[in-house]
């Protein structure tokens, strides 16, 4: 399963004001760990914003804070924000309506159930504790190693 | 070796109350069912008779039926919750790993670590009997089990489910 570059990016901001609580970062901040148009992660933040799982706080020292549950708000929840995850619709060619497609249609709809119940079962708690495991430093060292290398955009 | 004793200093850390995790005995099963008719809304005296009978009694070094109570008010008879699970081997051509088929626990009283507390409990007796894999099964849609085992760091294994009706 592919991810848009807004859907990664969202969840990779929700992780990065996650990692402490009540963390609030600009979109400066996020931009610039993970090497992506300022520009482009505002509007994410602005979507993230309307759906209620950030608000942004003005002034000196302003930014994002996340104000979500990380115990109920799952990956499902913020990548439908950014993906069209609805179940396969009947096609409306001729071909759709064959045997064919409609068996083809089932097995991706399998595919879909699958991929929105695994999406649908982690936390951002519980990709942080993933997180944790992978990168005890809680990304102290990943980012004094990525500061001497050149990063490759997302 | 006492069947009975399972690690008696469970879980102070992850649980914010003090719990008692051990094997389950006869006078604990009338507990179980009421928990279990609590939750399914479907009373199984004789189904959990039975479980008692073979996780209970039987094989105990590799079948594990472990309930939680509280620790601080031993007189409270009441159980928490519970986890049964037993050491399954080449079923499917897999190795000897542990298999968790059943945890409940108390709905009023969960997300106080009783789960956590139960799993990490039966992971360590999986351990101790010599594999190092656990799994269990959980419905596609049951999102709350999900959730649970998610956040116990467990993920999609190697086997695929699959099924067909029977006509």
């Amino acid at each position: 399963m592919r991810l848009q570059i807004s859907t990664r990016l969202a969840i990779f901001a929700i992780l990065e004001l996650t990692k402490r609580e009540n963390r609030q970062l600009s979109v400066a901040d996020i931009s610039e760990k993970y090497k992506v148009s300022s520009h482009h992660l505002a509007k994410v933040m602005h979507v993230m914003g309307r759906a209620g799982l950030v608000r942004s706080v003005r002034g000196a020292g302003g930014g994002y804070r996340f104000v979500g549950n990380a115990r109920r708000t799952t990956l499902l929840d913020v990548v439908q924000l950014f993906e069209d995850l609805s179940p396969v619709e009947q096609g409306t060619g001729a071909v759709d309506a064959t045997p064919e497609g409609q068996t083809l249609r089932a097995v991706l709809g399998e595919i879909d159930d699958i991929a929105r119940a695994t999406l649908g079962s982690i936390t951002i708690a519980t990709m942080r504790k993933l997180l944790d495991l992978r990168d005890p430093s809680g990304g102290r060292r990943s980012n004094a190693s990525a500061r001497s290398r050149s990063h490759r955009p997302l | 070796m006492n069947p009975v004793a399972i690690d008696p200093n469970v879980r102070a850390l992850t649980t914010s109350m003090a719990l008692r995790v051990r094997r389950v005995q006869a006078a604990d099963i009338s507990y179980v069912i009421a928990l279990d008719t609590r939750i399914t809304k479907l009373a199984k005296p004789k189904y959990w008779n039975d479980v008692f009978r073979r996780y209970g009694k039987r094989r105990l070094h590799e079948r594990f039926f472990l309930i939680a109570k509280n620790r601080s008010d031993r007189a409270d008879p009441r159980v928490l919750g519970f986890i049964i699970g037993e050491i399954r081997a080449w079923e499917f051509g897999s190795t000897p790993c542990g298999w968790v088929f059943a945890l409940s626990v108390e709905p009023e009283m969960r997300l106080h670590g009783i789960g956590s507390a139960l799993l990490e409990t039966i992971s360590g007796e999986f351990k101790k009997a010599g594999v190092d894999k656990m799994r269990t099964m959980v419905e596609r849609g049951a999102q709350l089990p999900l959730l649970f085992f998610r956040s116990e760091g467990m993920m999609a294994g190697p086997y695929i489910q699959l099924e067909k009706d029977l006509d």
